[in-house]
């Protein structure tokens, strides 16, 4: 009952969104002709030449720097690292941001800050992909509505970073949930609704501060309801057909302006084209530099948007929102696109009717990369707890889900849709210490996270006030009995 | 859920035709590890129904010999959970299709007389999941306006007739004074004072009945309808359950409760525990969840997990409803459990919160004696659980509502079975 209203208003706008990924493929490399890599990006790209549209552009650059961080080991503690068997009585050592080493005992120098893990798990920080932190802040008055451009069905030129308030209170609280990365995402209401940013959990006065280096945007593209509803009376779409014929339309444009611009890209003849910002997102997209993340509820939108893609030439990264997946979930093996669902939502509106719990057990066993994401501010603080209730779910119908496995819903894979596998979302050697200690079982509804690194600095300790972030907007609003939130 | 131990479709079909509930005169429950929230936990004992009602619980139960038993050896034995916060058969699509009726348009915010269980839907396919998780009582609300509507309780039983569900009709009145738009008022003070002309009209109508009906008296600022509808509430018979979050809306509660002598209840409270000790010494009620801290408005800036526990403790009888913002009025009524758990995370002691989930909105809505608790005469109404129930591996592996098993499988296990395997067979289940 807390604050009806505006829980009502962020269900209908913000837990309709859902965005469109789309994965660099081989596939995309027969449909682009420019290069793809990072390492191709323009080295003489400068600041000043704002006229120009290249690949992987990148006019806010990413000023994070992992924060202070101390040599920590962790001792006699149960990991599991999502990336194979669990390790009981384990051991892990944090240094110099980095996970140094993990196993059965690890050599940590005499000055590290040792930690004993007695009954106590570690896991990988938790990625939640789908997150509208910073572009709807707390509180939720119209002033901080900033994550819907709801004033035509394609804005493709909008990028959720421009929206992102980093004093948010809401970003503390999700770290405290063991959350240490994060993909905000523009809302529903459009069929294209703009760029994603990944951001991790931390304090910063801008929010470049919080982008993660190197992460590739995504795209957020949404099917169905949302957008008919919204344009439904301002000049359309009006329908799923009217939809379609959107997402088509704006491709043709899309894959236009890419030739046009790949071409002069490459032999900078005569006057560069003229730059829209809006086409050069969805062509970074077709040149595979941009993943779709795409919000689609129903099984047989997921099947039309899936034959877009081909169409067009571009892969999709993930649905989002997919509480139908389970009825696909050959499809979205073969596809190779990642399913990311609630544990338990559906019912809200007419398409989200046939959501069930086993849609995480269903889609893992046909194959697909299951994740588990929140769309909302409260759930995403516990992701671990919607990762057990889909592995009960699956208990019911005979799949056996382990706890290793499940823990790669909320870490590798999503670490996956982003394309950030190789950096985070497992506990091996060589990758960025994000890293939660929990008070015991991760998918124990008594156990809390209890310390969170990132890139090996402690960001989060609940028994230690000293070391819990407090928004700007914490200070004076809300009232505080010490201890964690 | 009880089907889904088996995998195979001939062993669903087999169930399902059982499903509709298994009639039973008397049944024993026996060997678990019983909690009947009025007294202490027994281990081993035998809960004992006879025609729907609990006649016997406890370590030493005479079983006759015609009882059917079911063995609950290793397993845990509450009464059914009572979800005080729902919106269960009001409509089973929560936005953009089908009917809700869970809110009146009143008169000028008031709809007192609005009875919102004359729209309950008694099939409404939310109910089985409901019961899945062991919800087998719910207080049906109506929300909106400044004074929604009254609630009732209800028994999740699948029973057809509205009549053999209700517990409790006029279960308590619903107000809000969080919202001025919804209240149709500008401002806070506006509210309050609206509020207060409510209940003093209603005492001016009671005394002037006859003068009313001959139009001799001033203008009220509700119709005739709801007037009488408040007339319980003003004489302290039905509570009246406000939803109010901030401190200052819940000191104005207070206040009100006091000026008027009426029994209230507070819904939400998020900001509660920074005057638990002043809603203690008032008596009066909270219905709160453990899953928000987000300073989602400015109502809530002081929205904590804590919560709950911290009133517990200050010794303010507490009610857990959902407040995850994961639809746990309707898709997730089931979840109630799990707001539990998340309460004993954040400091309630564990019996605090099964109390929370049975027995505190039985006695806050005065049903004390038909649910909430497995005691002689009280309604059958008993989940056996796998485990603790509060867990996430746990399961409601048989939930008796009015001494009947009922295991229908929901809508979303038939659409599970269903895409097993794909392709779906388009006639099974």
């Amino acid at each position: 009952m807390r604050n009806v209203v505006f829980a009502a208003a962020f269900f209908v706008l913000a837990c309709s969104p859902a965005t469109g990924s789309q994965a660099p493929t081989p596939k995309v490399a027969s449909t682009g002709d420019s290069a793809k890599s990072k390492d191709s990006k323009d080295s003489t790209t400068t600041a000043g030449r704002g006229a120009l549209s290249e690949p992987f552009a990148d006019p806010f650059p990413s000023t994070y720097k992992p924060f202070p961080s101390k040599t920590t080991v962790i001792r006699n503690v149960t990991i599991l690292t999502a990336a194979g068997p669990r390790i009981t009585n384990g051991e892990i050592l944090l240094e110099d941001g980095k996970i140094q080493s993990v196993g059965a005992s690890v050599n940590a120098p005499a000055d590290a800050v040792v930690i004993d893990g007695k009954g106590k798990f570690v896991t990988p920080g938790i990625i939640d992909i789908h997150s509208h932190l910073g572009v709807y802040s707390a509180p939720g008055v119209e002033a901080n509505s900033d994550g819907n451009e709801a004033t035509r069905p394609v804005t493709a030129y909008v990028w959720a970073e421009h929206s992102v308030w980093p004093q948010d209170p809401q970003f503390p609280r999700n770290l405290a949930g063991g959350v240490t990365t994060l993909q905000v995402l523009p809302g529903s209401a459009n069929l294209f609704g703009g760029r994603s940013v990944v951001l991790k959990v931390v304090p910063s006065r801008t929010v470049q501060g919080m982008k993660f280096p190197g992460a590739k945007y995504g795209l957020k593209m949404a099917c169905g309801e949302n957008p008919k509803r919204v344009y439904g009376n301002k000049g359309g779409p009006q329908t799923r057909m009217g939809n379609v014929a959107g997402y088509r339309t704006a491709w043709i444009e899309a894959e236009q302006y890419r030739r046009k611009w790949d071409k002069w890209n490459a032999d900078k003849k005569g006057d560069p084209p003229a730059r829209d910002l809006n086409l050069e997102t969805l062509a970074e997209v077709l040149r595979g530099d941009i993943l779709v993340h795409n919000h689609c509820y129903r099984a047989d939108e997921m099947a039309q948007m899936i034959d877009i893609a081909h169409e067009f030439g571009y892969r999709i990264r993930a649905f989002h929102h997919g509480v139908e997946a389970y009825k696909i979930a050959d499809l979205l093996a073969k596809e190779g696109i990642g399913a990311a669902i609630w544990a338990d939502w559906g019912g809200f509106k007419m398409e989200a009717l046939d959501g069930i719990r086993a849609n995480m057990a269903l889609t893992q066993k046909a194959g697909v990369k299951t994740i588990v994401h929140s769309d909302d501010p409260s759930g995403s603080q516990r992701l671990n707890q919607e990762a057990a209730k889909g592995i009960e779910a699956g208990k019911e119908l005979g799949i056996d889900i382990s706890e290793d496995q499940a823990i790669k819903w909320l870490t590798i894979n999503p670490a996956w849709a982003l394309d950030l596998d190789s950096k985070i979302g497992s506990i091996e050697p060589g990758k960025d210490a994000d890293v939660v200690l929990w008070s015991g079982d991760p998918f124990s509804v008594y156990t809390r996270a209890e310390k969170v690194w990132i890139d090996g600095a402690l960001l989060f300790d609940r028994n230690d006030a000293a070391e819990q972030w407090r928004t700007d907007f914490d200070l004076g609003f809300v009232p505080q009995v010490g201890g964690a939130q | 859920m009880k089907w889904s131990v088996s995998s195979s479709a001939l062993a669903f079909v087999a169930m399902c035709a059982m499903t509709t509930a298994v009639s039973a005169q008397t049944i024993a429950i026996t060997g678990g590890k019983v909690y009947p929230v009025s007294g202490p936990p027994i281990e081993g004992g035998t809960v004992l129904m006879r025609n729907g009602k609990i006649v016997a619980v406890g370590k030493d139960v005479a079983i006759p010999g015609d009882a059917e038993r079911v063995d609950a050896t290793g397993k845990w034995v509450t009464p059914g959970l009572v979800n005080a916060n729902t919106n269960i058969g009001f409509g089973d699509v929560g936005f953009s299709g089908g009917p809700r009726e869970q809110q009146a348009k009143g008169h000028d915010g008031i709809a007192a007389g609005f009875q919102v269980w004359l729209g309950f839907n008694t099939q409404s396919t939310m109910i089985a999941p409901a019961r899945e998780g062991g919800v087998t009582s719910v207080v049906a609300t109506p929300s909106g306006g400044l004074v929604s509507g009254q609630a009732a309780i209800l028994d999740l039983n699948g029973a057809l007739a509205l009549t053999d569900l209700l517990v409790k009709a006029l279960a308590t009145m619903v107000a809000q004074v969080e919202d001025d738009d919804g209240a149709q008022v500008g401002a806070a003070g506006e509210l309050i004072g609206k509020l207060r002309d409510l209940i003093e009209d209603t005492k001016a109508y009671m005394r002037r009945k006859s003068d009313y009906e001959r139009a001799q008296t001033r203008s009220f600022v509700a119709t005739r309808r709801d007037l009488e509808a408040m007339i319980p509430v003003v004489e302290g018979r039905e509570p009246l359950t406000i939803v109010a979050d901030q401190a200052a809306e819940i000191r104005e509660v207070l206040n009100i409760a006091k000026d008027y002598g009426i029994k209230v209840v507070i819904a939400g409270g998020a900001e509660a525990w920074t005057m638990a000790d002043k809603i203690a010494a008032a008596k009066v009620p909270v219905l709160t969840g453990a899953e928000s801290n987000i300073p989602g408005s400015f109502s809530t800036l002081g929205s904590r997990q804590e919560n709950a526990a911290m009133l517990r403790k200050a010794g303010v009888q507490v009610a857990l409803i959902g407040n995850g913002a994961g639809d746990e009025e309707l898709f997730n009524v089931r979840n109630l459990r799990y707001e539990a758990g998340n309460a004993v995370a954040y400091g309630m002691s564990w019996d605090d919160a099964l109390r929370a989930i049975t027995l505190a909105p039985a006695e806050i809505y005065g049903v004390s004696g038909s649910i909430g608790s497995l005691k002689p005469g009280s309604e059958g109404n008993v989940v056996v659980w796998s485990g603790d129930p509060f867990e996430f591996s746990t399961r409601a592996e048989e939930v008796f509502v009015r001494g009947k098993k009922i295991d229908a499988p929901s809508r979303q296990d038939m659409l599970a079975k269903r895409y097993e395997t794909l392709p779906p067979k388009y006639n099974t289940p």
